[in-house]
């Protein structure tokens, strides 16, 4: 069922740019060419009746409603399949149709009982609906109440029970509702592109099935609610509207929280809580898509472990204590401030949250900037996107990708690096796969397997799998070949790029010493393979990168982000639809939260402290002295706490002790501390040593925006009230107040005034715009006043393009006796990031613990099992994790994800960090593995912890989130 | 285990399977007891048995009845002193009835008999078995409806033959080791199953005469219960539990020509086995090679061998079988036969053959065209397309020539699924090359290079055949990389239907061939412009690419010559139902149905008048006897309702029900529909349902303007053929035989 504010013009849009005019009984009206019959009777305001047509599938002409009457042609054309024609004169009603509908009605009703009652789409219902409009009421097949096929009431009631499909945790199958229109078929095949769903059986029988005959759970859906949004009935629905047996109240536009896509979301509301969240077909990033996260695992929002009231505690070992807003504010006020006379102004720092508003991140900087009066601001982007940022800004002088997430239906050929989109980027994943099916070639570079590497109706051209760290060198020998086989697109780079720079860069790529056959050894992709792939690349009329975090989290990242630059610049590939160099960031906001100045070096915009006609537009405006050095960086902060000149922090919505590398040295660090502030909306693993504890809000509690991974601005709106009253940006207004530096923004719309005011790509961003265009791409000014959805046309945002010569040098993480494998690490789709949010959702029957992918060789040699624990040890520390063995990945490499508190994969990861960014070394960490009886204690007591309040796959109790 | 020295109980002895059972088992060594409910028929094949010196006893018995089983198994038993095989043979077959249509009463005699009736035995032998420790055997009677062969209108006799298999897979696993158990699973065998409906007690329903119909298609075409007995005295031999005897009928049929086959290759002759020239009455058809032509011979048993052989086979008029000339025969003179002049003549394997009788003339005419060429003749000789729509062949191969695009297709629609066409069938396999050769022709034309060939499962000798004449043509040269050294690449394949009536539909076979679930897809684009994997297909009937050939070898012209109005060139006929002589009749359009019916069909078979014929299929129309004067031409019907469709022609005598008939129409669109669009998908099963009501008597006037109103729906709703020509059957039973569909009593 669509949201509840939907017009549905019954087909998709035509991208065609020629009109025709048509006429709809008797009224012209002008049409894109390639327009359906039914969307132009929309357009013109009439709506032909449907069932199985709605306007995010093609047509498909299967419900025979919308027939109609067409001058010059036999018989009753379907109006959804057939499309309109210069000069069509076209009939939407007539006697002979009304009857031909009604006809089809009284089948449908003969099936599908009007039964309506406390069904969940009452009121909302499209056959109920169309029922109504043809007048049919009963079973006209029926005769004396003895249709042949009538069965009981209560046998009915049993066969609903029986036949109900209620596996998957948010949504249930009642095929006594469903009225095989196949939208659901259609929505997995099209919409999402996992093809998890057929009609089985024939004639009566046909029935729609989850893979071959299995239930929703064990099939292969990956949960992503298309199907349900398709539903014309409740056959599919949400047991969250089941449960509140209510229609919707209203329905709030707002922005998804999880991944860097950015999916605009439609939160219906009942009795002021969210009853469900629809995809907006209208929106501009999702395309009316969403993913088992965004769509379904929202109900952390209202969990019973969120934080509703602020704590102090004066020692970490000390038990918490509830206190009032403002005594909490005014102790973490006077803590700084007493801090600060005690070691010095540089002694206080602070954290902006990727999961927090543009606006919230804005006011956290420009806190520690006026309040704190220094620049140690850092953001968790330093831990994955740091090195896109700098990469990006080197080379081509904007810190941000290139382009619009569907410009990937434009391309030829698409290099997926680092990067498991299925997974990470669900919705782009889905948008990149109908690309691919469509005949777009994929090159995939990654260690190991990932899902698009082979899929139904995919398959990548090339995979280069490369041994873990690697990856300059491979992106190198790409260039290589580029250079040394003719692929240089000349002209581009000639007009486009520093000459100097590339002459230098091309005479240094042209070394034998980069061919694939010399790189063959270290990287391990075979030389056929790597010159197949970069010709592949190198002649495709478009061509386009996109990479996650496998890039940039290695001591290279910056190092391989202008790798990926000077391939793209090299072949001609950046500045129009198609191509691009395309960063998918991992959290929600991280694009916006790097905009707004989050780094110690760099005000809002991206912008040197140094800079002093910057620093003096900031002084003015926020009427204080600003430092022109630049502050401390995360790992500098911990460095620092170890040695005792840092000593207070106040970290918002950022959970460094999960996910920054090397815990060990975070906790010690943290504990090092005399004032942690910290501000989650749950207890999170950060927040155990803190002495400060301010409840947070949800994305669901407050009004804002977030930038997506295409620097996309979209709105985030308030659904429900704060949990503790107050949202996120007016609890670091009251704390700047209280430690005597004034805010007083009325609403968040003030604060991006200001952003706007301050910062030239921001310009022309207001509140009114973009509730007037739904969402705008930055830079938004004067001179792109609606924003920009392709960077770097025509000509580069830093003038000319700027190679760079990208030394390969090996990560110091070396394998050797002691630690013979290398540990990599990724996500998996149902769970988020530290796993906080969806932890706390019935995501966890799909994923219930973290486990270690390991090549069935390695396994072997080492007597591990499926299923066995096996404790990895790096120089760093220990974890103990269950091993899957797959041969997903290669021999020699080892996999997990870090979803769980008790999984430990940072205990493991090493500090090592990127050269230019200290973006830390995730991606690589050599180990060994040893099979082991049993979980380490402080695993065993998270999980406990943890179980006793969360469902997992094998004790499933489905409750409505 | 070992027969020989044993006593057998067989119940339903005296007539069919039960009677051919006591034979072979009394011919294996064993004393049998003949238990039959007709006392005389049991004391027939008792007597039968003595004379060959076995031993026999007769035996009365009412198996639904357990005095009367425990009186006469008591009887057996003592008679022999022991019995160690029991045969549950006994059965009734009710009369042939949608499954919601039965009455209580006929599934309590059906089950008191096929499955009470058995358990009544087994009580009463089992025991007595398990005691004696000895080895013993239990044969029960189940039938491929045991296995789940989907039956329309046998739902009840379907029921109880599932039950006797449940029983009977249980019964084995609790009986000791010592006491086996088979279940015979028999197809149709000829016996007089069919008038079991005449022994059916008072109390339940009474007497009544079986179906003429079903009994003339049991002698037939059903297996010689002989064959079937065979199987059960070797599955007691050898001790299976499954006794399946069919689908041996094609092996059946493939036995009986190797034995003539055998005979002849005996006596010293050289046997070519041909297609069927489509005279099915008189076949296995042995023709001589004369110095005045071939000689005909039909139908040849292998016991005719000797006895052709020494009258001296090949001098006319020498034998009882002889048919002269087979040129000349009557059936066969007076036909047009151009795309079938080379069937039942030529050996379907071989290309040489092929090639002495003209084959890839056309192709080589082909091949000195340009492609425009062949296609304007194609469209020069009025070729339309033969598998029912009728559209002319040339201009959707010229639609596909006009394709820009590099890959294009060509497929054959060979899912020949329409009740009583073979036409297709006999193509493929008496004359495989000519197929190819005009999808050869057809690819060379509009520049495609792959052929398939979309073939029903059904018809494995088809595959076969086709497989091995693609082999042959393409060690010729006459496929692959260069067409008869042309530089012009075109390869073909075969690929297996699944069997659903509705991949027969052009959108649907693609979809099918695709790998795709075989489901309409809607039209505009034309698969001409968008068909197999989005590229330019030409899409034709195996009839229509059977054409082209000598369309290409005898010139547009000489093709165009034959016919009547628009409907040029000739038509394949196939002669189905209840006609003296089924076959195949090729006749230039215009022929009437009548002249069909009679002069070739030697009206009814049965004898008795043909009240009504179905021209097209399943869903052409019946027509009444007013209308059998209708010239076959596209037009002509079309002008009364009708189809002419693939040329299926099935009679009916006047013993038939239209509504019944009309609703198997419905029923038939319910069974083979994709479900995809809603007036089929529904219309189909509520239309069968209203005609129930109407029968039925539940407010008939209501009923009739309901079934109005939903054939409407249907015609115009649906997204294809199959539930948009469904109405024509029911409405023209319904405007020609209003009196079928008087409410009446239920049964």
């Amino acid at each position: 069922m669509y949201a509840i504010d939907h017009i549905d013009c019954g087909t998709p849009a035509s991208a065609s740019e020629k009109l025709v005019t048509i006429e709809i009984d008797g009224h012209a009206i002008a049409v894109p060419e390639g327009t359906s019959v039914m969307r132009a009777a929309a357009l013109a305001g009439t709506s032909i009746p449907k069932l199985c047509a709605t306007d995010s599938l093609k047509a498909f002409g299967s419900c025979r409603l919308c027939l109609v009457e067409i001058e010059g042609r036999r018989g009753y054309p379907a109006s959804c399949t057939t499309l309109v024609a210069d000069g069509m004169k076209i009939r939407t009603d007539s006697d002979k149709l009304s009857q031909l509908r009604r006809g089809v009605m009284e089948l449908y009703v003969s099936e599908h009982p009007l039964d309506c009652d406390g069904c969940p789409a009452d009121g909302h219902c499209e056959l109920q609906n169309m029922a109504k409009l043809h007048g049919v009421t009963d079973n006209v097949f029926s005769a004396d109440g003895r249709c042949s096929e009538r069965i009981t009431h209560e046998s009915k009631a049993r066969v609903k029970a029986l036949m109900t499909d209620d596996s998957n945790p948010y949504f249930s199958f009642d095929p006594s509702l469903c009225i095989a229109c196949s939208r659901c078929v259609r929505a997995c095949d099209e919409t999402q592109g996992t093809l998890a769903l057929t009609i089985s059986g024939r004639g009566l029988a046909s029935q729609v099935s989850a893979s071959a005959g299995e239930s929703f759970i064990s099939s292969e859906c990956v949960s992503c609610g298309a199907c349900v949004e398709a539903c014309p009935t409740a056959a599919l629905s949400e047991k969250s509207i089941a449960a509140l047996a209510k229609p919707a109240e209203r329905s709030v536009t707002t922005t998804c929280a999880y991944c860097g896509v950015g999916c605009s979301l439609k939160a219906e509301v009942v009795d002021g809580k969210v009853s469900r969240m629809v995809p907006n077909r209208a929106g501009h990033a999702n395309q009316g898509h969403a993913c088992v996260k965004g769509r379904f695992a929202y109900g952390y929002a209202t969990h019973p472990d969120r934080i509703r009231a602020p704590m102090i505690r004066a020692k970490i070992t000390d038990p918490w204590r509830e206190v009032s807003w403002d005594e909490a504010i005014s102790h973490a006020a006077s803590e700084f401030k007493r801090i600060q006379a005690k070691y010095g102004r540089g002694a206080v720092g602070g954290i902006t949250s990727s999961r927090c508003t543009n606006e919230e991140v804005y006011l956290v900087q420009k806190l520690i900037r006026a309040a704190f009066g220094n620049n140690n601001v850092d953001t968790c982007a330093r831990v994955c996107h740091s090195p896109t940022g700098f990469g990006l800004k080197q080379t081509l002088g904007e810190s941000a990708g290139t382009q619009t997430f569907l410009s990937v239906m434009k391309s030829d050929v698409v290099i997926v690096m680092g990067a498991n989109p299925t997974d990470g980027h669900p919705v782009f994943a889905s948008h990149l796969k109908r690309a691919l099916r469509a005949g777009t070639k994929l090159i995939i570079i990654d260690p190991r397997e990932i899902q698009l590497t082979r899929t139904p109706h995919i398959e990548a051209s090339y995979h280069l799998q490369l041994r873990p760290g690697t990856n300059v060198a491979v992106i190198t020998a790409l260039a290589h070949v580029v250079v040394t086989e003719g692929l240089v697109r000349e002209d581009y780079v000639a007009s486009r790029c520093e000459k100097d720079a590339f002459d230098k860069w091309r005479a240094w790529v042209s070394d034998p010493r980069h061919s694939p056959e010399a790189t063959e050894a270290v990287t391990g992709v075979p030389a056929a393979t790597l010159r197949g792939a970069a010709r592949l690349y190198a002649s495709a009329a478009n061509g386009a990168i996109y990479y996650g975090l496998g890039v940039t989290e290695h001591s290279q990242g910056s190092t391989t982000v202008m790798g990926i630059a000077n391939l793209a610049m090299a072949t001609g590939n950046i500045g129009r639809e198609g191509v691009g160099v395309n960063p998918l960031r991992g959290q929600n906001n991280v694009q916006g939260s790097c905009d707004m100045g989050s780094f110690p070096h760099e005000f809002p915009g991206y912008r040197h402290v140094s800079d002093d006609s910057v620093r003096h537009l900031f002084e003015s405006a926020w009427g204080v002295e600003l430092s022109d050095e630049p502050g401390l960086r995360i790992p500098n902060m911990f460095e620092a706490a170890l040695d005792g000149s840092f000593k207070g922090m106040y970290i918002q919505g950022e959970d460094l002790a999960q996910s920054d590398p090397n815990t060990h040295h975070v906790v010690a660090a943290l504990s090092a501390l005399e004032c942690l502030v910290v501000q989650d909306i749950f207890l999170c693993e950060t927040a155990k040593f803190a002495h400060v504890l301010l409840p947070g809000s949800s994305f669901l509690e407050k009004d804002g925006t977030f930038t997506n991974a295409e620097r996309r601005i979209s709105p985030v709106r308030k659904v429900m009230e704060p949990l503790a009253g107050l949202a996120d940006w007016e609890v670091t207004q009251k704390l700047a107040n209280a430690l005597g530096y004034p805010m007083n923004y009325a609403h968040p719309s003030e604060i991006m005034d200001e952003i706007a005011r301050l910062t030239p790509t921001f310009h022309g961003v207001t509140y009114e715009k973009l509730d007037q265009l739904g969402s705008i791409q930055w830079p938004c000014n004067a001179d792109a006043p609606e924003g920009t959805p392709t960077m770097h046309i025509g000509s580069f945002v830093r003038g000319k393009g700027k190679f760079f010569v990208t030394e390969y040098v090996a990560t110091p993480e070396r394998v050797n006796a002691r630690f013979p494998l290398l540990l990599t690490t990724g996500r998996v789709l149902t769970q988020y990031n530290v796993g906080a949010q969806t932890r706390r959702t019935q995501n966890n029957v799909w994923h219930s613990e973290d486990t270690v992918e390991i090549h069935p060789h390695d396994a072997e040699v080492r007597g591990i099992g499926d299923g066995d624990w096996i404790g990895i040890t790096s120089r760093a520390g220990e974890t103990v994790l269950r091993a899957q063995v797959t041969d997903r990945v290669q021999p020699g490499v080892i996999y997990t994800t870090f979803h769980f508190p008790e999984s430990g994969a940072n205990v493991v990861t090493t500090d090592n960090s990127d050269w230019a960014t200290n973006c830390p070394e995730y991606k690589v960490t050599a180990v060994q593995v040893v099979k082991v009886e049993k979980p380490l204690d402080w695993q065993v007591r998270f999980r406990q912890n943890r179980e006793s309040r969360l469902p997992t796959r094998r004790d499933v109790t489905f409750e409505t989130a | 285990m070992q027969i020989r020295g044993r006593s057998a109980f067989v119940t339903g002895g005296g007539n069919g399977i039960g009677r051919a059972i006591a034979l072979a088992l009394a011919a294996e060594g064993a004393a049998v007891a003949v238990a039959d409910l007709d006392a005389a028929a049991a004391a027939k094949v008792a007597a039968e048995i003595a004379g060959e010196g076995g031993r026999a006893l007769a035996c009365q018995v009412e198996v639904a009845n357990e005095e009367s089983l425990r009186e006469a198994a008591s009887k057996a038993w003592e008679h022999f002193g022991s019995i160690g095989i029991l045969v549950n043979n006994a059965g009734v077959l009710p009369p042939a009835r949608p499954l919601l249509a039965t009455s209580d009463e006929d599934w309590r005699w059906v089950f008191d008999v096929n499955v009470r009736g058995m358990l009544h035995a087994i009580r009463f032998f089992a025991p007595r078995f398990v005691e004696g420790g000895e080895p013993c055997w239990i044969v029960n009677t189940g039938s491929e409806h045991s296995l789940g062969v989907p039956h329309l209108g046998a739902g009840l006799y379907t029921a109880s033959k599932h039950a006797v298999l449940g029983l009977s897979d249980v019964l084995r696993r609790e009986l000791p080791a010592s006491v086996g158990v088979s279940v015979l699973c028999p197809g149709m065998v000829a016996s007089s199953l069919w008038r079991s409906t005449e022994r059916r007690p008072e109390a339940l329903g009474g007497s009544r005469p079986g179906h003429e119909g079903v009994g003339a298609a049991m002698e037939r075409f059903g297996m010689p219960a002989a064959v079937v007995a065979a199987a059960v005295v070797r599955g007691i031999q050898e001790e299976t539990f499954l006794v399946v005897t069919h689908p041996h009928a094609v092996e059946y049929a493939e036995s009986r020509w190797q034995e003539v086959a055998a005979a002849f290759a005996a006596q010293g002759f050289e046997v070519v086995r041909t297609g069927s020239r489509g005279l099915f009455w008189l076949e296995p058809l042995v023709e001589v090679d004369t110095p005045s032509g071939r000689f005909g011979y039909g139908p040849v048993g292998a016991a005719d061998v000797g006895g052709l052989v020494a009258a001296g086979i090949g001098a006319a008029g020498s034998h009882p079988l002889a048919i002269g000339l087979v040129e000349d025969h009557p059936y066969l003179k007076s036909q047009q036969r151009l795309t079938f002049k080379r069937i039942g003549i030529v050996d379907p394997a071989s290309l040489q053959d092929y090639l002495d009788h003209g084959g890839y003339a056309g192709l080589r005419n082909a091949l000195a065209m340009s492609g425009a060429e062949v296609v304007q003749a194609v469209t020069d000789s009025g070729l339309r397309g033969r598998g029912g729509a009728a559209f002319p062949t040339g201009i959707k191969w010229k639609t596909v020539l006009d394709q820009p695009v590099e890959q294009k297709y060509v497929t054959c629609n060979a899912d020949e699924g329409d009740s009583g066409t073979f036409a297709d069938r006999l193509i493929m396999e008496g004359d495989p090359f000519t197929l190819i050769e005009g999808m050869t022709i057809a690819g060379v034309a509009v520049g495609a290079t792959q052929g398939y060939i979309y073939c029903r499962v059904e018809y494995p000798e088809s595959i076969a055949a086709l497989r091995t004449a693609i082999a042959a043509a393409r060690a010729g040269g006459y496929l692959g990389d260069s067409v008869c050294g042309s530089g012009k690449p075109f390869e073909l394949d075969v690929r297996v239907a699944a069997g659903a009536y509705v991949c027969g539909e052009e959108t649907s076979m693609l979809q099918s061939i695709e790998g795709k679930r075989g489901e309409v897809r809607v039209r505009p684009p034309l698969p001409a412009i968008e068909g197999l994997f989005g590229k330019p297909t030409i899409v034709n009937n195996v009839m229509s690419l059977a054409s082209v050939p000598v369309i290409l070898d005898k010139g547009a012209a000489h093709y165009r010559d034959f016919g009547m109005g628009r409907s040029r060139g000739t038509i394949a006929l196939q002669l189905a139902g209840n006609l003296k002589r089924g076959g195949l009749v090729e006749r230039a359009f215009g022929v009437t149905l009548r002249e069909v019916l009679y002069d070739y069909g030697g009206g009814s078979a049965s004898g008795r008048p043909i009240k009504a014929v179905q021209v097209g299929g399943p869903l052409g129309a019946y027509l009444p006897e007013s209308q059998f004067d209708t010239p076959l031409d596209y037009e002509a019907f079309a002008a009364i309702g009708a189809l002419v469709g693939h040329g299926g022609i099935v009679a009916f005598d006047d013993t038939a029900d239209m509504a019944s008939l009309a609703r198997y129409a419905f029923e038939f669109c319910a069974y083979e529909s994709c479900g995809k669009c809603t007036p089929c998908r529904i219309g189909s099963t509520r239309g069968a349902n209203v005609i129930d009501n109407l029968l039925a008597g539940r407010q008939p006037e209501r009923q009739k303007e309901l079934l109005g109103e939903l054939c409407e729906t249907m015609l115009h709703g649906s997204l294809c053929g199959l539930g948009g020509m469904t109405p024509f059957p029911v409405q023209s039973a319904m405007k020609h035989f209003p009196e079928d569909f008087a409410p009446r009593s239920r049964h």
